[in-house]
């Protein structure tokens, strides 16, 4: 493919890369985990040990090159030195979701055929058991924590100390062989197979080899200047690229060390405790922290209040500037230090921020506010684009170069393309080998010359080189006037106030745009009850008048921001309505993972969408709910339906920023 | 019932010989008698409940068990050695812990230290030692640390190490009574209606908890307690007691189908 890098040094694998770290960085912690109350840690050194002593256990049970060894389970040290152990003996590491389900489960096991599973307790030993029957390639399983696990037949299950001891005793025995088949590995040998979490038919398997994680750690490592004394924290799924690219790709190229909390519930204590400096979360992670903090901070005393509002002021003004080293004022950076020790610091403190260096958010849009709470602190919050099929990275954002509506300058290495329709297309080092035994959806994804089709649409903008991402690729489309429609962008400014859910915007082969706004319960209700306004239910609160001028309020901001991007203009909302009900999943108006399902809400409320469009002012109508107990019932409603203010279409972009 | 031979449950344990003994016992408060001519055994490594509707004398059994309560008649058998009266403390040192009906916990301390009490047994550092925190009362709290941190990991409390009890739900208090039980690494275990007042979730996970108490430490169990399906689906042995009497004893199938038992509960017409 386009770069024959010369294999980073010699080091053409992630065993290579272990051995490399065992004699350079021998001493500093690889991996810490806390368990009975305190950090335990493991230098590379004994880290090298370990996993040496589980790949020989693994050749003891009989583990063939080629091999397919599924890890299930939280983010435990063992089970990151399972997957290096696997591709020591030359077998496949596929990491899967500890929270799917059995029948999940099957699918993956069958479709890759693996005879072996490394999981982490009695939960996943069950998962595994229910379904082994029916995958009659299935040999052997071992699991870690053994309790409950007592009673169960052993004869195809292993703890895995006992694995790892029964390595230990065969060390004569296999240890020529393990050298032999870690000596093997070439660049172009599989690393990892990962499965996507697939929104649209079964997962399917994709296959990295080393090189696409070697280069992809390497090059991302640099840009960021990762180094051998950075901190992770390893709580996101083990099955997500991000996790592998993260905690194994860039640990092992920098040698940095990766902290695994003792249970999801500690989280936030240990990330306190680790404080990262290097750090990567989703919007939501975010989102819900400085919900909290603001929620505390309403209930504290009035003088740490007046405290907090003040210097959160400064640092709204200053904060973004000085992080990114622009100059500012002696006397506006003088406040900001004052603001350091007072607020900020403490702040960060608490958060787990302090020293955070490099911070990631990906994977869905972030709200601006959100976004500059935390930059203006002095975390240097950034955002990326990619997917799985990329190892990762496609664009991120250079420090100094960063806002919340890019996704970042293409990552070194990635050659970057939009096609005619606006969809983005990618090319590079970390471009993933194949969907496993899936040659038709690999032609599909990427052409011959090794462009990956992205499924997104976006643009690079002119004058900065940066790619904004508008919607998915196929929910793009175009207005009666030939003007483009991408409903997810304008949904997602709306869903960054904190009063709207949901939005669902129509206009696809319209003249103009309208809106369905589902409110948030919550936050509305607080405000009603802060207010003294009396509510029996959410419909009543979503057709309150004082509501839908709030609402009318937010489209019209909206509306003025998106009349500043030339291109989605047309995008504005003319009419909008509040929904008499909640979208729900339950009545596939969402998916399960909360995403609007927009054709078949628009399928459903027909009679709503023709009353927006038809400039009536209100309109009856009735829908069927499903309750969570099955039953069906009936909400009959009469809607109000309002007009927004639009900004005419003219380009205004050198106003906007 | 001298045989030391123990027995194999429906699941494939084994369980042991006599841990406990209890000959013929009798408590009488003034002219009430509240247990009267009991006897009953319990074995190593089984989980043994006593059931019985209220008022039937099920919590004065655990408490002569626990030593609180003196019998007025009869002996207590323990470890093969018959038990003279003793304090509670001193049943305490023997290896019995016990969990209570209603939460007997530490409430403005944290769980964590709320545990360590539990090692209270296992620590006889003097008083200037821990006073000064130095020497033999740090060695020992350092190993009784550990004990304790094994079991928070064991009941999946780590996320409340630091939170003082006040703030737990009770669901959870329970579950801290039981650590601190636990904690002082008991031979039998006593727990005094252990899902009372608890929602259905909660009752599944402390199920879960006993079972996994008995099976991993090999701890012997012997509860109270009112739902009769965790009852049934806990333990190995039933003792039922109606009105201070021993009305049945057996496997949970053969107590099922015991009609005094089912008259106990169901009452019948006179």
């Amino acid at each position: 493919m386009a770069h024959m890098t010369m294999g980073a040094e010699g080091l053409r694998s992630v065993p290579a890369l272990l051995t490399r770290n065992a004699s350079q960085f021998g001493g500093s912690p690889a991996y810490r985990e806390k368990e009975y109350g305190i950090w335990q840690s493991w230098t590379w050194a004994e880290t090298a040990k370990e996993v040496e002593a589980l790949a020989l256990g693994l050749l003891n049970l009989g583990v063939n090159e080629g091999d397919f060894i599924a890890i299930i389970g939280r983010n435990r040290p063992y089970l990151y030195w399972s997957m290096v152990a696997a591709q020591s003996v030359g077998a496949i590491p596929v990491p899967l979701y500890q929270d799917a389900v059995a029948e999940e489960m099957e699918y993956v096991l069958d479709h890759c055929g693996a005879r072996f599973a490394i999981v982490s307790d009695q939960e996943q030993v069950d998962k595994v058991i229910e379904v082994q029957d029916r995958l009659h390639q299935f040999e052997h399983m071992i699991y870690l924590d053994p309790r409950g696990l007592r009673k169960y037949d052993h004869t195809r299950l292993h703890q895995f100390s006992h694995v790892q001891d029964q390595g230990r005793a065969a060390h004569d025995e296999y240890i020529k062989e393990l050298q032999a088949r870690t000596a093997k590995l070439v660049y172009d040998s599989t690393c990892v197979m990962l499965y996507t979490s697939g929104t649209t038919g079964k997962p399917k398997g994709v296959v990295l080899s080393n090189r696409n994680i070697i280069e992809t750690a390497k090059a991302s490592s640099e840009f960021d200047h990762l180094r051998a004394d950075d901190e992770v924290l390893a709580y996101l799924p083990m099955a997500w690229v991000g996790d592998f690219i993260f905690s194994i790709g860039q640990a092992y190229w920098t040698g940095f060390c990766v902290n695994c909390p003792e249970s999801p519930e500690t989280m936030m204590t240990d990330l306190r405790e680790i404080a990262p400096s290097y750090y990567f979360a989703p919007p939501r992670v975010f989102e819900t922290q400085l919900t909290q903090i603001m929620i505390r901070m309403e209930d504290a005393g009035a003088f740490k209040k007046k405290t907090f509002d003040y210097f959160m002021a400064h640092a709204r003004k200053v904060g973004p500037a000085i992080l990114d080293g622009h100059e500012v004022s002696t006397l506006d950076w003088l406040k900001y230090k004052l603001g350091e020790v007072m607020v900020y610091g403490p702040l960060k403190n608490a958060l787990g921020f302090s020293n955070v260096r490099v911070g990631y958010t990906a994977g869905e849009a972030i709200g601006p506010e959100i976004f500059d709470f935390y930059r203006s602190l002095g975390i240097n919050l950034k955002q990326l684009y990619g997917q799985t099929e990329a190892s990762v990275f496609i664009t991120q954002q250079p420090d100094g170069e960063v806002r919340s509506d890019t996704v970042g300058v293409p990552s070194p290495g990635v050659e970057i393309r939009i096609a005619e329709n606006g969809e983005v297309f990618y090319r590079s080092p970390g471009v993933f080998v194949e969907y496993y035994k899936n040659a038709e959806s690999t032609a599909d994804t990427k052409d011959a010359e090794g462009w990956v089709a992205t499924g997104d649409a976006g643009f690079i903008e002119e004058a900065t080189g940066h790619l904004r991402i508008i919607d998915r690729a196929k929910d793009v489309g175009a207005m009666a006037d030939g003007a483009m429609f991408a409903p997810k962008y304008v949904e997602n400014k709306l869903k960054f106030y904190p009063n709207i859910l949901e939005a669902v915007v129509f206009g696809a082969g319209r003249d103009r745009c309208c809106a369905f706004i589902n409110i948030d319960l919550t936050a509305v209700g607080n405000w009603a009850e802060r207010n003294n306004i009396a509510y029996a239910s959410y419909q009543e609160l979503a057709g309150h008048k004082q509501v839908l001028d709030t609402i009318q309020a937010h489209i019209e901001e909206v509306n003025a921001s998106v009349a500043q991007d030339e291109m989605l203009s047309g995008c504005q909302v003319h009419r909008f309505l509040v929904l008499h009900k909640e979208l729900d999943a339950d009545d596939g108006e969402l998916t399960r993972t909360r995403k609007v399902r927009r054709k078949i809400i628009g399928e459903k409320f027909e009679d709503l969408v023709t009353a927006l469009y038809d400039g009536s002012t209100s309109v009856y109508t009735e829908t069927e709910v499903t309750y969570e107990d099955g039953r069906k019932g009936k909400i009959k409603a009469t809607l109000e339906i309002r007009d927004a203010k639009v900004v005419p279409a003219t380009p205004q972009r050198m106003a906007a920023e | 019932m001298k045989d030391t031979e123990g027995y194999v449950t429906a699941d494939g344990r084994q369980i042991g010989g006599t841990l406990m003994e209890m000959r013929n016992i009798t408590l009488r408060f003034g002219g009430v008698v509240a247990i009267q001519d009991i006897s009953f055994d319990i074995r190593e490594g089984e989980v043994r409940a006593i059931i019985g509707p209220n008022g039937a004398g099920k919590s004065s059994m655990l408490n002569v068990i626990s030593g609180f309560y003196t019998p007025s008649e009869g002996e207590v058998w323990y470890q093969g050695a018959k038990r003279p009266p003793m304090k509670p403390f001193e049943v305490a040192r023997q290896g019995v812990a016990r969990t209570f009906q209603n939460i007997a916990l530490f409430e403005g301390m944290t769980v964590l230290d709320n545990v360590m009490t539990g090692r209270l047994t296992h620590m006889n550092a003097g008083i200037a030692s821990q006073a000064l925190w130095w020497g033999k009362a740090r060695d020992e709290e350092m190993e009784n640390r550990e004990k304790v941190e094994r079991v928070i990991d064991f009941l999946e409390i780590q996320n409340i190490r630091k939170t003082p009890v006040g703030r737990l739900p009770y669901g959870l208090k329970k579950r801290v009574e039981l650590a601190r039980a636990l904690a002082a690494e008991p031979s039998l275990l006593l727990l005094d209606e252990p899902m009372a007042g608890m929602n259905v979730e909660e009752k599944e996970d402390m199920s879960r908890f006993i079972l996994d108490v008995n099976d991993e430490f090999g701890t012997t169990i012997c509860l109270i307690e009112h739902d009769m399906g965790v009852v049934m689906d806990l333990s190995d042995r039933v003792v039922v007691m109606d009105y201070g009497k021993k009305i049945g004893d057996g496997t949970p199938d053969e107590v099922r189908n015991n009609q005094d038992v089912i008259d106990a509960y169901l009452g019948v017409p006179h």
